[in-house]
Parts: C-alpha cells; sequence; structure tokens
C-alpha cells in the first residue's frame, strides 16, 4: 500500500498491479495496516482523523475523529480491531475499538520516541507514563485492555521501552544524559539494572536478539555492549575505532568504476540511455588491504545530539550477526558475528548511510546511502545492486518482505520493489 | 754535598794559615749523613800538591815525622820509629801503615759511594711518592667536585618531582571540582526541569479539562457496521474474575518461560558434566602410572580414594541424576586437583627436560638421573640376561634334540614323521595281531564247535555203541523193563563222561582262555557263538558257585543234555 497526497494505493506485492484504490479527506500522513492485513488505517494528523479502509469491503469505511484533542500519533493494537491514537502534547492515549465502537483512555503517557510496545505474540502492551515527574510503566492485557501492572522505574527521564521477543522481559533505558537501561520481568520485577558508566553521554540504541539471549546496548561511546539474558550482565564491548587492524575483518570499500563509453558509438544528440548511464556512476565493492582507517567525522562539540555513537543496531533473524552503524563513521557498516563475539565484516561505503535491514528469512543485509544503488551483504559476498531507471533514484530507506524473496526501496516520491531470485538448489 | 770543614792541625802553627788559605772548608755534618750524598771528592792535583808540600817541609821533617807517628799511634798502628829511640825510621812499619791507610781508605771510598747510592735511591723514591700525592690530592679534589654537582643534580631532580606531584594533585583537585560542579549543575538542572515539568503539566491537565469539557459530537467514532473481532469471540465485560485470569495468564506466560530455560540449563548442564567427567577421566589416565603406586605419600593415597570415591558417588549420580551443590562442588574439586596434579607433573618434567638442557644439575637431579640411568642399565641387564637365557635355552632344546645344528628343524620333523611312522608300523602290527588274534579265535571257536561237534558226535557213536552193546547185552536179558534202560544207559553214560572228563578241561580252558582273550572291542564278530558260550559261562558260573570241585560233569551232562535238547 502506498499513499500518494489524499489518496491510498494499494497494490498487489508480487506484480504491482493495481488493487484498490480509496480517497481519504485530506493528506494522508502514516498508513498502517492491521495485522491480519485486512484493514488500512490511514492518519491525517493535521486534522486529526484516522480513517480505516476494509480491503475485503471496499464500501466499508470508518473514521475516528479526535476533534480537537489533535492527533500525533496513530497505530494498530495487535488483534488488528483497536485502534490507539496518540493526542496532541501527549495527553492521552485512546483506544477505539471496531468491533464495540468503545473508547478507553489511557492517561498521562510519555512523550518518548518509543513509548508504546506491543510483545511479539500481541498479548501484552507496555505504555510508559510519567506522572508527578516520576516514571512509570503500565503493562495492559491487549485482549481487554486492562490494567495488569503498573510500577514505576528508576529513571531519570524514560527515553524508551522495548518487549524481548519471547514477551517475558521489557528493557527501558534512560535518557542519554544518563547511561541507564533497567530490565524488568513481565509481572513488574526489576530482574537487573546495567550502567556502564556516569557521566558521558549515555544510550543511543538498543535492539535485542532474536533469541532473547542478548541485548545490545549501542552508546553515544562508539561502543556497543551485549548483555546476557542469564545474568544480565555485561559479557563483551564491542568497539568502533577508525583503524581497523585485525587481520580477521574483511573490509569491503564501493569503488567507483568509471563508466566505459564507447566513443564509435556517441551519436548526437545522446539517447536518453546513454545519457543516464553517462551520468550515472557504476560501483562495485573491492576488498581492502588491512589495515584500513575509514573516513572519520568529528562531531561539533556544542550541539545537542551529535553525530557520536552508535545510533543504528539490528540483529539478524538467524541470531549470527549483529550490524551498527557508528554516527562518526557514518559511511561504514559494521557486521559482528555474535557467535564468535568478533568484528567480521565492514562495508565501506562512498556515501552516507541512509538505512539497512536485515532479510527476515536469511543472513542477509540490505543497505542503502542515498544514492540510486542498493547494497547486499550475506556471508557469501556483497553485491552492488543498481537500480535501473532514468534519472535519480535515491534510495532513503528499504523494507523487506516478510518472506524474504522481496524488497520495497523508497525514494523521496518514487519507490521500486526489488525481487530477489531464489537459487535453484 | 759534602761540606768542607777545616781540619786544624794544631802542630804546624807556622804553616796553618797556609794550611787555612789553601785548604778549602771540608765539613761532615753529622746529621746530614743519612740524607746527603757524601759526595768525596779529592782536590785537585794542585791542591794536593801545595798541601801535601805545605804540610811536610825541609824545615819541619822531623815535627812533621814526629806528628805522623802521633797521630799513627793513636789510630792503632805500630809505630814508624825503630825500636831504638833514634830518630831513624821503621821503614817496613811506615810501608805497613800506608798500606793499611790505602786499604783504609779504599774501604771509606766504598762505604761512601754505597751511602751515595742509596742517598740517590732515597731521593728518587722520594719524589716519586710526592708526585703520586700530587696526582691523588687532584683525583681526590676532582671526586669532591664531582659529588657536589651530582647532589646539586639530584636536588634539581627532586625539587621539579615536587613541582610535578603538586601539579598533579592540583589537576586531581580540579577534576574533583569539575566533577561537583557538574553534579550540582545536573541537580540544579534536574530540579529546573521537574519544575517546567510541572508547569507542563499543569498546563496539559488544563488542556485535557477543556479538551474533556467540549464533549461536543466532533470527538466521535464513525463506523459503518462493527467489524467482528479478530478471534470471532465476544468482547467481555472487565470484572475481577478476568483480573484473575489475566494475572494467570501472565504468571503462565512467564513460568513457561522460566521452565524452558532452566530445560535448556539442565541440558546444557548435563552436558557440562558429561565432559568434565569425561575430562577427569583422561587426566587420570595421563598422570603417570607412579601415582597410583600404593606406596605413595598419604596425600595422594586419600586423593585416590576420593576420586574413586568420587567417580563412584559421581557414576552414581549420574545414574539418579542428583545435580545438588556437594555433588557439583566434589566433581570441581575433583577435577581441579587432578589438574593440579596433571600441571605439577607436566612443570616437573618440563624442569627436568630444561635442566637437562641446560646442564646445570643440583644434587637431587643427579640422583634422580643416577637412579634412572641405574635403572635403565639394570633393566638392560635384565634384558640381555633374559636374551641370553633364551638363546641357551633354545641351544640346549637343539642340543636335546639333535647334534647337528644346521637342520634341527629338519631333524624335528623328521623324529616326528619317524616317529609317526614307528607308531603307524606298531598300529599296522598291533592290528594284524590283533586280527591274527581274532582269526585264532575264530579258528578256537570253530575248533571248540567242532571239538564240541566232534564230540557230541563221538558221544552219539559211542552211545549209540554203548546202546548196541547193551541192547546186544540185554537182549540176553529179555526185556524186562522199557522204562530203565534210559536211566541205565544215563547212568552209563555218566560213566563214560567220567572218562571224558579228563579231555573236557581243556577244551573248556581253551574256551575259557578264547573267551578271556577275545578284547571287549571285538565283541561283535564271534555273535552267534556268543550267547551259547555266555550261557555256558554262566552256568558254569552258577554252578560252580555251588558245588567246586566235582561239579564239572553234571554242567556238561546239562549241557549236553540242552544240546540234545536243542537238537
Amino acid at each position: 500500500a502506498s499513499c500518494v497526497q489524499h489518496r491510498l494505493v494499494v497494490r498487489d506485492a508480487s506484480s504491482l498491479q493495481l488493487l484498490q484504490l480509496y480517497t481519504c479527506l485530506d493528506q494522508i500522513q502514516y498508513i498502517e495496516w492491521s495485522s491480519d492485513s485486512l484493514f488500512i488505517l490511514c492518519a491525517l494528523y493535521k486534522r486529526g482523523i484516522v480513517q480505516v479502509w476494509s480491503l475485503e469491503q471496499p464500501a466499508w469505511h470508518c473514521r475516528i475523529d479526535e476533534g480537537s484533542a489533535g492527533l500525533v500519533a496513530s497505530c494498530w493494537s495487535p488483534d488488528g480491531r483497536h485502534i490507539l491514537n496518540t493526542t496532541e502534547f501527549h495527553l492521552r492515549i485512546t483506544v477505539w475499538s471496531l468491533c464495540t465502537k468503545s473508547v478507553s483512555y489511557i492517561k498521562y503517557p510519555k512523550a518518548c520516541q518509543q513509548g508504546v510496545v506491543f510483545t511479539k505474540d500481541g498479548r501484552y502492551m507496555a505504555v510508559a507514563e510519567r506522572r508527578d515527574c516520576k516514571d512509570f510503566i503500565s503493562i495492559f492485557v491487549c485482549s481487554n485492555w486492562q490494567l495488569l501492572r503498573h510500577f514505576d522505574t528508576e529513571t531519570q527521564d524514560l527515553s524508551g521501552i522495548e518487549w524481548a521477543p519471547n514477551g517475558c522481559v521489557l528493557a527501558a533505558w534512560d535518557t542519554c544524559l544518563e547511561y541507564k537501561v533497567l530490565l524488568y520481568s513481565l509481572d513488574g520485577r526489576l530482574l537487573s539494572s546495567f550502567r556502564a558508566y556516569e557521566w558521558p553521554l549515555g544510550v543511543k540504541s538498543i535492539a535485542w536478539s532474536p533469541s532473547s539471549q542478548f541485548l545490545a546496548i549501542g552508546s553515544f561511546d562508539e561502543k556497543v555492549r551485549i548483555l546476557n539474558h542469564v545474568t544480565w550482565k555485561k559479557i563483551t564491548e564491542l568497539d568502533h575505532p577508525a583503524t581497523i587492524a585485525s587481520k580477521n575483518t574483511i573490509v569491503y570499500k564501493e569503488v567507483e568504476k568509471s563508466p566505459t563509453v564507447d566513443t564509435e558509438r556517441l551519436s548526437f544528440p545522446p539517447t536518453r540511455e546513454l545519457a543516464s548511464s553517462l551520468f550515472s556512476t557504476q560501483s562495485k565493492y573491492d576488498i581492502s588491504q588491512v589495515p584500513v582507517s575509514l573516513q572519520y567525522v568529528k562531531p561539533v562539540a556544542d550541539r545537542a545530539n551529535p553525530k557520536v555513537g552508535v545510533g543504528m543496531l539490528a540483529f539478524s533473524a538467524d541470531n549470527c550477526f549483529l550490524a551498527t552503524r557508528n554516527d562518526n563513521i557514518p559511511n561504514a557498516v559494521w557486521i559482528w558475528d555474535i557467535r564468535k563475539l568478533k568484528l567480521s565484516v565492514v562495508l565501506e561505503q562512498l556515501c552516507t548511510i541512509q538505512c539497512f535491514q536485515w532479510d527476515p528469512c536469511q543472513p542477509r543485509l540490505a543497505v542503502c546511502t542515498g544514492t540510486s544503488r542498493v547494497y547486499l551483504w550475506s556471508p557469501a559476498g556483497c553485491v552492488v545492486v543498481q537500480v535501473p531507471g532514468e534519472g535519480d533514484f535515491q534510495i532513503v530507506s528499504l523494507s523487506w518482505h516478510s518472506s524474504g524473496d522481496s524488497m520495497v526501496l523508497l525514494s523521496k516520491d518514487n519507490f521500486c520493489v526489488c525481487y530477489l531470485e531464489r537459487e535453484e538448489v | 754535598m759534602g761540606d768542607w770543614k777545616t781540619i786544624t792541625v794544631p802542630v804546624l802553627s807556622s804553616d796553618s794559615k797556609n794550611i787555612f788559605s789553601y785548604t778549602s772548608e771540608r765539613k761532615i755534618s753529622p746529621t746530614s749523613m743519612n740524607s746527603q750524598v757524601l759526595r768525596l771528592s779529592l782536590p785537585s792535583s794542585k791542591n794536593m800538591h801545595s798541601f801535601f808540600s805545605a804540610f811536610c817541609t825541609e824545615e819541619n821533617i822531623e815535627q812533621s815525622i814526629s806528628y805522623i807517628d802521633r797521630e799513627l799511634t793513636t789510630l792503632g798502628f805500630p809505630s814508624i820509629y825503630a825500636e831504638s829511640k833514634g830518630k831513624e825510621l821503621n821503614l817496613i812499619s811506615i810501608i805497613n801503615c800506608m798500606n793499611e791507610l790505602l786499604a783504609l781508605q779504599h774501604k771509606n771510598l766504598r762505604a761512601q759511594e754505597e751511602v751515595e747510592m742509596q742517598h740517590m735511591k732515597l731521593g728518587s723514591d722520594m719524589d716519586h711518592l710526592q708526585n703520586c700525592y700530587a696526582k691523588l690530592k687532584d683525583q681526590l679534589e676532582l671526586s669532591k667536585r664531582e659529588i657536589v654537582g651530582l647532589q646539586e643534580r639530584d636536588r634539581q631532580l627532586q625539587s621539579k618531582n615536587r613541582n610535578l606531584h603538586q601539579l598533579l594533585k592540583n589537576e586531581k583537585d580540579e577534576v574533583q571540582k569539575l566533577q561537583n560542579i557538574i553534579s550540582s549543575r545536573a541537580t540544579q538542572y534536574n530540579h529546573d526541569m521537574k519544575r517546567k515539568e510541572r508547569e507542563y503539566n499543569k498546563l496539559k491537565e488544563r488542556l485535557h479539562q477543556l479538551v474533556m469539557n467540549k464533549k461536543d459530537k466532533k470527538i466521535a467514532m464513525e463506523i459503518l457496521n462493527c467489524v467482528g473481532r479478530a478471534d470471532g469471540k465476544r468482547g467481555a465485560w472487565r470484572t475481577d474474575k478476568t483480573e484473575a485470569r489475566n494475572e494467570e495468564e501472565m504468571y503462565k506466560v512467564l513460568l513457561s518461560d522460566y521452565e524452558q530455560r532452566q530445560k535448556q540449563l539442565l541440558l546444557e548442564n548435563a552436558e557440562l558434566k558429561k565432559v568434565l567427567q569425561q575430562m577427569k577421566k583422561d587426566i587420570i589416565s595421563l598422570l603417570p602410572p607412579q601415582k597410583q603406586k600404593p606406596k605413595e605419600k598419604s596425600e595422594d593415597g586419600l586423593v585416590l580414594s576420593d576420586q574413586e570415591e568420587d567417580t563412584g558417588e559421581l557414576n552414581k549420580e549420574n545414574m539418579w541424576e542428583l545435580s545438588c551443590e556437594t555433588v557439583r562442588e566434589q566433581l570441581t574439586n575433583s577435577i581441579r586437583k587432578q589438574w593440579r596434579m596433571l600441571k605439577n607433573h607436566v612443570e616437573k618434567l618440563d624442569n627436568q627436560v630444561s635442566r637437562g638442557h641446560s646442564g646445570a644439575l643440583t644434587e637431587k637431579d643427579v640422583i634422580s638421573r643416577e637412579d634412572h640411568e641405574l635403572e635403565t642399565e639394570k633393566l638392560e641387564l635384565e634384558i640381555q640376561q633374559c636374551k641370553e637365557m633364551i638363546k641357551t635355552q633354545q641351544q640346549l632344546l637343539q642340543q636335546q634334540l639333535t647334534c647337528d645344528d644346521d637342520t634341527t628343524l629338519f631333524l624335528q620333523d623328521c623324529y616326528l614323521l619317524e616317529e609317526r611312522e614307528r607308531l603307524q608300523e606298531e598300529w599296522r602290527l598291533f592290528r594284524e595281531q590283533k586280527k591274527n588274534f581274532e582269526k585264532e579265535r575264530k579258528s578256537f571257536t570253530e575248533a571248540a564247535i567242532r571239538l564240541g561237534l566232534e564230540r557230541k558226535a563221538f558221544e552219539e557213536d559211542r552211545g549209540s555203541w554203548l546202546k548196541h552193546q547193551f541192547l546186544t547185552m540185554t537182549a540176553d536179558c529179555k526185556s524186562e523193563n522199557a522204562t530203565t534202560p534210559s536211566a541205565f544207559l544215563r547212568s552209563k553214560y555218566l560213566v563214560q563222561m567220567m572218562f571224558l572228563h579228563s579231555s573236557e578241561p581243556d577244551i573248556r580252558l581253551v574256551k575259557c582262555a578264547s573267551r578271556q582273550r577275545k578284547p571287549p572291542s571285538v565283541l561283535s564278530t564271534p555273535v552267534s557263538a556268543e550267547p551259547c558260550q555266555t550261557s555256558q559261562y554262566i552256568a558254569q558260573n552258577s554252578v560252580v558257585s555251588e558245588k567246586p570241585a566235582a561239579d564239572n560233569m553234571p554242567n556238561l551232562w546239562v549241557e549236553n543234555d540242552d544240546k540234545e535238547e536243542t537238537e
């Protein structure tokens, strides 16, 4: 599904054939599929309206108006029948039920980057709250929205919460002024608290491993600390130095290939294909010899939220690899082997890395850097894929299909779907 | 340098002035005898002559002679005057005195030379010593100056050190101060933040109130029709029961997760325990067997017993799958002990190797090495002895079998073959003999049978003849009793049999002998004759038991009767 201005376009994923077309009242800011893929919600933040469309019955419609409360965020509940709207200024979260037309309110939600999280199995929801200058976490049962647990956290300013994939542990971390990660069990007990250092800037990003065995914490000191689920103690620190000296690491460097132009075939006026091929530069991967020094960007000292530290963390689906990006070295993706807890590969790109995502089925990483190329890495090797097309297609973000066979590449105005062929074994 | 002293000559008064004018002063200072080199230089010839001429002139010859005589006598020389108190001079004594004086002069000169030499030596020694002294003084001064310089440097460095320490302390204080500042600022910011947040909350509350007050139709949900729930169930009321159920479910989820984890951990534990046990076994097997001798120290013995106990216990434990603290501790402790023992052993081996390489042997090593060598020698000797023994035994064996050395095997084989052939021959002989015996027996039996038959025939003939005779005899007597003749015949027979008795035993003996000679394995051959013979034998035996001596007759009679009956 994609939205254009005020229209919602639904296409088939394998053929990109137009299936449905819906029109909303105003410009759509956010769309989300329901978990059973039967409904799509379109949030119009400016109007404070959420419109829900059904795929089975195109005639069915639903509109939720928040009125003067305003709308800041909207999302589905895991059962696909409730919509949670966060009103402006984070006054409250309204839970609208599509089945019963009933409304529930959650008061005092916290305005942080990740305040509402659902467990993977969709049973429980954790909401970060703040009352009287203290942080609390409430755990609700999603089936009937009953409050299960409500407990306070020892954080200064809770910055985010995340469930472990097994649904039994909730990780909560503090603002970047304080390095503190708290781990709570499902019933609200504090299992453990982790604090690596005191004064410098703290946690920047957090990721759970798919087996819930590890919790990777990326911080502003350019290090990733991995905790294990048995003792909740640090098992290792992964450092991101600017020079890589170890012999076991493979460094792939993106190198520009100058396009070969057949001078005989030049014609005037130049054909479109020729023009595009002239202007678009090809590139390929080259293996650099160790030691390699990577491009290092010195952060501006007196600005808030400096571009330092590990800002992007992702575990692969088979729990074997961890991909990180150190924001000082924005052109490189660091891939760590979790079984050996060592750095295995570094991908050095020409431009800043915008986004990367692991294939949900295999250990395959797709990286985009804002150019018209998508980069794929797997333990077998890495490849540069050029998006064919005219003009510039600057890939800003990408997203894998859940089967791992295709992915969507998004640029500012367009998107395209990249299909990956499966090898015939 | 010798100082010249005036030698006043008291005798010559008028000449003394001349002497004074001519002689240079000669002083021999007694004090500087040792330090000064006497240089006696004879005065020049001119002076000498003048001196000599000054002393004795033509006018004062007698005075001078008397003076000389007085001097000489005072010196211990004999007088130069002749014995008669005249003015005649004794020339001989004068010459002697002169000789003596010359000798004395020589001696004195030599002594003088020696003294001068010594004087020179001492002077040079003194020069040398003075030089040394000067040098040492210079060195001393130099070193004193160096010391002073070093002390100065030391002082400077110490002061620098103190300065640096001070700087460090200052820096540390600064850091501490800055940290304090940071913490105080942080608390201040927190306080300010809290204040602002409270304001913000108030605003939010106000806004919320406003929003909630405006319960207008704006906030509403417009839905075409209600959608069924995803799982098709109806919505439930929120009650306490549902709350309790929620709690239950939550705890179930948690518990299942914990149980899963615990199972995993148990599996891991079991695997690790297995691995540890395996390791323990390996370590025990690796350790040298010395340690397992019962002669070892008590510790090792205890350890061994502990090991055995542990292994026994742990095996049991594994069977029962208990995992209590004590068992775990025992296992780890025992493994640690084993590991330590192994480590010690390896270290000892390493040390031995390194010492062997370096060559520096301490007493212990010497002894152990010697012991080792002795043992190896002993073992080698033993081996040698054993080998020799084996050789000798082999030789003896060979000698026993043959005298030849070369073809012992052949001979053995030959012997075996010979023996086998001999045995075969013997077997053959034996078989032949057996056959012969059989034949003989057969013949004997046949003969016996024939004999028996012949005898029977003969008996029959005789009987018939007797009968005939009897009949002819009784034919005369008239046949009065028909019944009695048989009994009479019988008695007659008996009588006749008595005569034949002597021949019987032979036949019977032969029979017995043949029976006895018959080997038990060849029972099958005379089958037909067997039962008869056995019956005869049994009959004989049965009768023999009753009547020993003369019962052969009735047996024969019986058998004859049998035979008759059978026939």
